[in-house]
């Protein structure tokens, strides 16, 4: 494994886009940061610009307006970078996926690396999510 | 007087219909030309509160309602108006009378294409730039 | 003489959970003029209604907004029935209680929620960190009584989906008189804190008259002083039975403290409220086993943490609606930013944006404006960190920790 993906294996730094979501998934990605859950302890920090993002969690239903600032952030991570669909909406648009202002379902425009399912997934899922996906790169997949 | 007799009284013949659905939702219309000086009445004459408007597309017309809230008696009076020229649907802004109606408006006019004559600010509020002009999201399509 | 800058805030500020776009026009320190641009979160969710049925639109309008996730849906639902005449004729005792329960509890949790955000954008993390810890107790309850930390799926067309078990009193009770004493200790710290209050006070202001030429609705009103509430105004729930012994909470000043009070001393409220109705919650039927809706229009309305959500319905006496229309109380609140945030200093833009608590999915608001490169850019983790700093410069102009 590079140098680069052992680095990501450590203390991940995340960020967090919304492509037009409701906010739960968002809250409860918040909430990883509150005592109860208290990733930091981790390592993992919610950082507040994309270019030194390690892992950029994604959620929402692929807004029409949304998806081409995503893009431009995703472009503007350092890579390697992990993307994480972060809900039901992330993974497959859910209940929106008819809707006119909906685009292509997240894999589709990015490449995604771990899907969390829930509505919204429970922060105990998205740290067992995130387990897996350190595991999976130390692995060297 | 209570409410009811003093909108009747106030907007007198502009009313068109009448219908006290049940003890706290009354509907009324009124011609479409009329509707600045009613929603005035309503608003500064009679100081009930702008909850929210709501248009539809009807075979009949774009049928707008506007919601106001009594809110001593918790009534809400629901002013309905028509328009019936479905090609070129155009209606005087309320804007003017109150700012909570500026992004009611945009939002009718971007979902149903109804122009707002006075409105200060007509533009796009929820849908991209790059939607298609002249694509209205709440008109339907297979209604002649 | 002094040139405009634009100090665009957001999209994607960690913080914001949802992403939004305000533009701010500044002349030195001073806001003149700000654009709100929203639409990042727009769904289509009027128009996918149209082609739902019935059920199944409740669990739509739910994903509208996470965080106030029970209003949506009881409005709707109140919508719908108000097609039979209104809740009181055919929804049972027992679920009208559980739905008070269910719409009071989210409360406490939506204004916790928004004090801890503004906690963090003053600098004071601890409140955050405070807020959202106590928070946690609440989300348990909701996780036993209707299996989901949010999105409860409570709310049917004449009644509830699921009962509340006898064997939940108890813990729900505990929970409420656990959380009570720290509700009561935030009240005490922000009042007295005079760092904190300077720096709410008399900051983002929004007069009576301004409130009402707005429309604004919930704790952004009744913090200018504009005596609206639903649950007064047009009882639903648990208040239409006249059991409940409540206030609602009015402030006159408008600024960031009278919004704060307005939610805390609500929160207070509503655990009164839930106590007095896991009290008086009577044995019985849960649902009315609604088979076909009438004809007809339907207008429902709850009060929602952040003001007045209001749902519009036609029906043509089929399956599906003909329109629904949705209010959400943000929508009304938000825009009032154009006049709150001006007059203040950017290192207040932030508190100022988020007081109204935004809801902004939904709402909707946000967008970008593609504008001037070459303009001085800072984005809204940097004017988080200038709001901050204000307050680190007031503490260390009071060695003491208060004013000389």
């Amino acid at each position: 494994m590079s140098i680069k993906t052992e680095a990501l294996t450590k203390s991940i730094w995340v960020f967090h886009v919304s492509a037009g979501s409701c906010n739960n998934c968002d809250i409860e990605i918040l909430d990883l940061f509150t005592p109860r859950f208290d990733v930091e302890r981790f390592g993992i920090q919610l950082i507040g610009s994309v270019r030194h993002a390690d892992a950029i969690l994604v959620t929402g239903a692929m807004n029409r307006k949304s998806v081409p600032r995503m893009k431009t952030i995703y472009e503007q991570a350092p890579k390697p970078c992990v993307v994480v669909a972060v809900g039901q909406c992330a993974l497959s648009r859910h209940m929106f996926k008819d809707s006119y202002n909906v685009c292509e379902p997240l894999d589709k425009i990015l490449p995604v690396d771990l899907y969390i399912p829930g509505c919204p997934p429970r922060p105990e899922a998205m740290i067992d999510g995130i387990v897996k996906l350190v595991a999976k790169i130390r692995k060297g997949k | 007087m209570n409410m009811r007799d003093r909108i009747k009284e106030g907007l007198g013949n502009k009313i068109l219909e009448w219908d006290e659905r049940s003890a706290r939702r009354i509907y009324f219309s009124v011609d479409a030309k009329e509707v600045y000086k009613s929603v005035e009445f309503l608003f500064k004459g009679l100081g009930l509160r702008f909850s929210t408007a709501s248009g539809i597309d009807l075979p009949e017309g774009f049928e707008i309602i506007y919601h106001f809230s009594f809110d001593k008696a918790g009534e809400i009076y629901s002013l309905r108006v028509l328009i019936k020229d479905k090609l070129r649907p155009e209606i005087a802004s309320v804007s003017p009378l109150f700012r909570g109606a500026e992004w009611m408006e945009r939002e009718m006019w971007e979902m149903l294409g109804i122009n707002f004559k006075g409105h200060p600010n007509l533009k796009r509020l929820l849908l991209a730039d790059d939607w298609p002009e002249g694509e209205y999201p709440l008109r339907r399509k297979n209604v002649s | 003489m002094s040139h405009k800058v634009i100090v665009p805030i957001g999209p994607y500020h960690p913080l914001q959970e949802e992403p939004e776009f305000f533009q701010l026009y500044v002349e030195g320190e001073k806001v003149v003029d700000i654009d709100i641009i929203i639409g990042y979160n727009h769904r289509g969710i009027e128009k996918l209604a149209e082609s739902k049925h019935y059920d199944q639109i409740a669990f739509l309008v739910e994903r509208i907004c996470g965080i106030c996730s029970s209003s949506h849906p009881y409005a709707y639902v109140l919508a719908v029935e108000d097609l039979f005449g209104g809740e009181a004729n055919i929804v049972p005792e027992r679920a009208l209680y559980i739905r008070t329960i269910i719409d009071e509890l989210q409360r406490i949790h939506s204004h916790l929620l928004w004090l801890g955000l503004a906690g963090h954008f003053i600098g004071y993390n601890t409140v955050w960190m405070w807020a959202w810890k106590y928070r946690e107790p609440v989300l348990d309850m909701f996780e036993m009584v209707t299996g989901n930390r949010n999105n409860y799926a409570m709310f049917r067309i004449g009644g509830v989906r699921r009962d509340l078990k006898d064997e939940d009193i108890p813990a729900l009770k505990k929970m409420l008189d656990e959380l009570l004493p720290s509700i009561k200790m935030f009240y005490g710290a922000i009042n007295d804190d005079p760092v904190i209050r300077a720096r709410l006070k008399e900051v983002g202001t929004l007069t009576k008259e301004q409130a009402i030429d707005w429309c604004v609705v919930g704790p952004t009103a009744r913090a200018s002083g504009v005596n609206i509430d639903i649950r007064r105004d047009e009882p639903y729930g648990a208040f239409l039975l006249n059991t409940i012994d409540w206030n609602v909470v009015l402030e006159k000043d408008g600024d960031i403290f009278a919004k704060t009070m307005v939610r805390i001393l609500e929160m207070e409220d509503s655990i009164n409220i839930i106590n007095q109705a896991l009290n008086k919650i009577p044995k019985g039927e849960i649902d009315a086993n609604v088979k076909d809706i009438p004809i007809g229009e339907g207008i429902g309305r709850v009060e929602a943490p952040r003001g007045e959500c209001i749902h519009y319905i036609k029906s043509d006496g089929t399956n599906r609606p003909v329109r629904h229309k949705i209010r959400a109380p943000s929508f009304m609140n938000v825009a009032s930013d154009k006049v709150a945030a001006v007059g203040g200093t950017i290192s207040d833009a932030t508190l100022t944006l988020a007081a109204v608590d935004p809801c902004y999915c939904c709402t909707e608001r946000v967008a970008v404006i593609n504008k001037a490169d070459d303009k001085k850019i800072m984005n809204g983790w940097d004017l988080v960190k200038l709001s901050r700093e204000k307050t680190d410069k007031i503490k260390e102009g009071w060695p003491n920790g208060r004013p000389e």
